[in-house]
């Protein structure tokens, strides 16, 4: 079992960072607040931590000021430890090279770190998929099928049409991956890629010299599409709930989806809970007339108006006859009385005077940034 | 290596709390939940923590082990210290022969090696049983401008809250000139709110006295004060007027819940500069269904409400299901209040199952005569048959 072996977690926390440009101009994908507690990196941290994995590299890009915040020394996901734990790694490149340019170039600067534990596996996720995995099932599943590379996915329904970004796999009857997409021009449910993959430290190592050596820095293109028949690479299927961001439109939708109770029963599960940095913040309270309809609120926010399918992070504060329909309404967000808010996605510390009214659409939510005063 | 601390502090947490029943059988006081994500001791540890007071002993006695679970290494409310941090401490056994706490004196008598340590200039005393926000920093100021030997916090409280509490008679400058446990006929509203802080060198000699003395009852109250009192020792009454209540009884422990509710009591839970930190449970935020009625409630996260929540306090992981009513209640943490029953001025304990239509407490309208209403209140881990009945006043602690 994969469990017996020792298995390094690598999270990129930038990857996709373009995909939700408005929500990352001042942080990464992996901080990006998300179901009303949480930030998106707690979502593969927590899965590594409750699938046994002890030691977690965190690799950043830019932005990453609100991101160290967030993880401080790993407490909070028991990972503050003597062996392992929690490895924050900035970029990290050569006086005449730049900015790493994709997930090859990201560990081939990081390698020392990768070097230097003693894992003999490596689960690499991204922050762009909110799901709760076992990736101990993951890890021996990649050992009995002897596989150098496992690409683990989702069906999902993909539609080029759309924002949606997505690699998309073909898989033969032995689960063995057969075609490698990238964005491909075509619609309905497919094999989509979940940006988590497991392979051998040593595998790995290889991967990383080679691409080095040709200037080469997409994992997907490089690696995944061009090499597919070089290495024996398996499609392990995540049959849990997830959902993937790669649009605002997207992280709106994923924010919604928690307002299902299947949804939230296949996230949230006893067993694995997802950790994430506690602001000691009092309980929710509602006013004396205070309405609240399908919504999910965080602790230490205080409504005292109407809220209708919402979910309201940490310390938000829904004035006296106001109204919010169908928004994402992130952590501090003031609104004021007599508001009429629908379909709006606020940033972290949004304040909104009193008698505003804004109203995006479910299909295009309003978004509205950070610090912003209205 | 101990480094000094000028001030360390000793939390009495060893008390049963009997007259809080159902509640306190597998649990000391101090651990009680309250305020929908917190428990009583909270309060202590949160206002140690805010007053710059790094060094705590949590004396324990009476089933610790909720409360040395819940407290572990202090590291919620920043006490996982260097040098200090939360310290619990039990009574042991020593060559001599092993002894319980007999009395709050004897009981800081017992770990009196523990302060020696540290070296401390004062010692503050606390008690598990009150819920409070208050500066100790502030209180020390006082002491050292006095030079005091013995600081008490003191608050205003009605004349007949007075015949239960030990009651101060001070001169213009706050200096104690008689303490008196409980009077029937009390000559001040001035009582004292069990927060005391101490001269170190002082306390140790009175305790080592009152040790020697062998009294009986070996309490600050009974024993330490009139005895630093009657040696002419500068006592002096701190003026606290900030919130404070004690939740030793079941009654006390409902209001002071209802209180969070009411917009004119002055207990902030969400002031930023003082927050009350608490062990936390790692549960998704609360979700409120599409037919859920939740009005002037307070709901921690982890739960699910379905039903009808109205002048409530409802802990992290309960569940209301749809078309269940809970008014003027408080659901501690993991209980679940099934469809169609009822909770009405109710305490219900941790992790219960209310079954379908039963229903637990009436309102007092509903009473003809006053004096049979009270409070229905069901303990910990307790399941209530569907269309069961708990009446008012009544305290289960048994499934029924």
């Amino acid at each position: 079992m994969g469990a017996k072996k020792n298995v390094l977690g690598l999270i990129f926390a930038s990857m996709h960072d373009s995909d939700v440009i408005d929500l990352t101009k001042k942080r990464t994908m992996g901080s990006i607040p998300f179901g009303g507690r949480y930030r998106l990196i707690d979502f593969p941290l927590s899965n590594m931590v409750n699938s046994g994995i002890k030691e977690v590299g965190v690799i950043t890009k830019s932005n990453y000021g609100s991101l160290l915040d967030h993880l401080g020394s790993g407490r909070e996901w028991d990972l503050s430890r003597k062996n392992g734990g929690l490895h924050l790694l900035p970029p990290f490149s050569h006086v005449d090279s730049g900015m790493y340019r994709g997930r090859l170039e990201a560990l081939n600067g990081v390698w020392d770190f990768v070097e230097h534990s003693n894992a003999e596996y490596v689960v690499m996720s991204d922050c762009d998929v909110v799901t709760t995995i076992d990736y101990k099932a993951a890890v021996a599943f990649h050992e009995e099928s002897e596989a150098d590379i496992t690409v683990i996915y989702g069906k999902y329904p993909y539609d080029s049409g759309s924002e949606q970004t997505a690699t998309v796999l073909g898989i033969n009857e032995e689960g063995r991956i057969n075609d490698v997409m990238i964005d491909p021009q075509i619609a309905g449910e497919c094999n989509v890629c979940l940006n988590m993959f497991i392979l051998s430290k040593e595998v790995l190592k290889n991967i990383v010299i080679n691409s080095a050596s040709r200037s080469e820095y997409s994992f997907n293109k490089d690696v995944l599409q061009a090499k597919k028949n070089e290495y024996k690479m398996m499609a392990y299927e995540h049959k849990g709930y997830f959902s993937k961001i790669d649009s605002v439109k997207a992280y709106y939708d994923a924010n919604m989806a928690l307002l299902d109770t299947e949804n939230r029963d296949g996230l949230f599960i006893k067993s694995a809970p997802i950790y994430t940095k506690i602001r000691d913040n009092g309980p929710v309270k509602f006013g004396l007339e205070s309405e609240i309809k399908n919504s999910l609120i965080a602790d230490g926010c205080v409504v005292e108006g109407k809220v209708e399918n919402c979910v309201l992070c940490r310390g938000v504060k829904i004035g006296k006859d106001s109204v919010v329909r169908d928004c994402v309404i992130m952590q501090d967000t003031v609104i004021g009385n007599k508001c009429s808010i629908n379909s709006v996605i606020t940033d972290k510390n949004v304040e909104i005077g009193d008698e505003k009214i804004m109203t995006g659409s479910a299909s295009y939510p309003l978004y509205i940034g950070k610090n912003a005063v209205i | 290596m101990y480094i000094k601390k000028e001030c360390v502090a000793m939390l009495l947490a060893g008390g049963q709390g009997s007259r809080l029943y159902a509640l306190t059988q597998d649990m000391a006081k101090p651990a009680v939940p309250y305020g929908g994500k917190y428990r009583i001791i909270d309060f202590p540890l949160s206002n140690c923590t805010n007053s710059g007071i790094d060094t705590v002993g949590v004396l324990t006695q009476y089933q610790p082990l909720v409360l040395n679970d819940y407290i572990g290494n202090g590291q919620p409310w920043d006490l996982d210290r260097l040098h200090g941090g939360v310290h619990v401490l039990p009574p042991y056994q020593t060559s001599f022969g092993a002894s319980w706490y007999e009395g709050t004196a004897n009981a800081i008598y017992q770990n009196m090696s523990f302060i020696e340590r540290y070296d401390p200039e004062y010692v503050v005393v606390l008690g598990g049983d009150h819920i409070y926000k208050m500066d100790y920093s502030k209180m020390l100021d006082f002491h050292k401008k006095n030079d005091a030997d013995l600081t008490i916090a003191v608050q205003q409280v009605s004349l007949e809250e007075a015949t239960r509490l030990g009651i101060m008679t001070c001169d213009e400058q706050m200096r104690v000139v008689r303490f008196t446990e409980k009077p029937k006929q009390p000559e001040s509203t001035l009582a004292s709110m069990g927060i005391y802080i101490f001269t170190w060198q002082k306390l140790k000699k009175y305790l080592i006295e009152n040790e020697n003395a062998n009294t009986g009852s070996k309490d600050f109250g009974k024993d330490i004060i009139p005895a630093m009192l009657q040696n002419n020792e500068r006592l002096f009454a701190y003026t606290f007027d900030g919130y404070w209540k004690d939740v030793g009884t079941l009654d006390s422990l409902w209001e002071a819940n209802m209180d969070l509710l009411s917009p004119s009591v002055p207990l902030d839970l969400y002031d930023n500069d003082w927050k009350i930190y608490t062990r936390n449970s790692n549960m998704p935020p609360q979700y409120i269904g599409s037919n859920a009625e939740v009005e002037n409630s307070m709901i921690a996260e982890g739960s699910t409400i379905n039903g009808k929540v109205d002048f409530s306090i409802i802990f992290a992981g309960a569940k209301i299901e749809e078309g269940a009513t809970v008014n003027y209640s408080i659901v501690m943490p993991g209980t679940v209040i099934k469809s169609g029953a009822v909770v009405e001025y109710a305490i219900v304990g941790e992790d219960c199952v209310v079954h379908e239509n039963a229903r637990i407490g009436v309102s007092p309208e509903t009473v003809e005569n006053r004096d049979e209403w009270g409070i229905a209140v069901v303990g910990h881990n307790v399941d209530i048959s569907e269309g069961a009945e708990v009446l008012p006043k009544d305290i289960i602690s048994k499934n029924i």
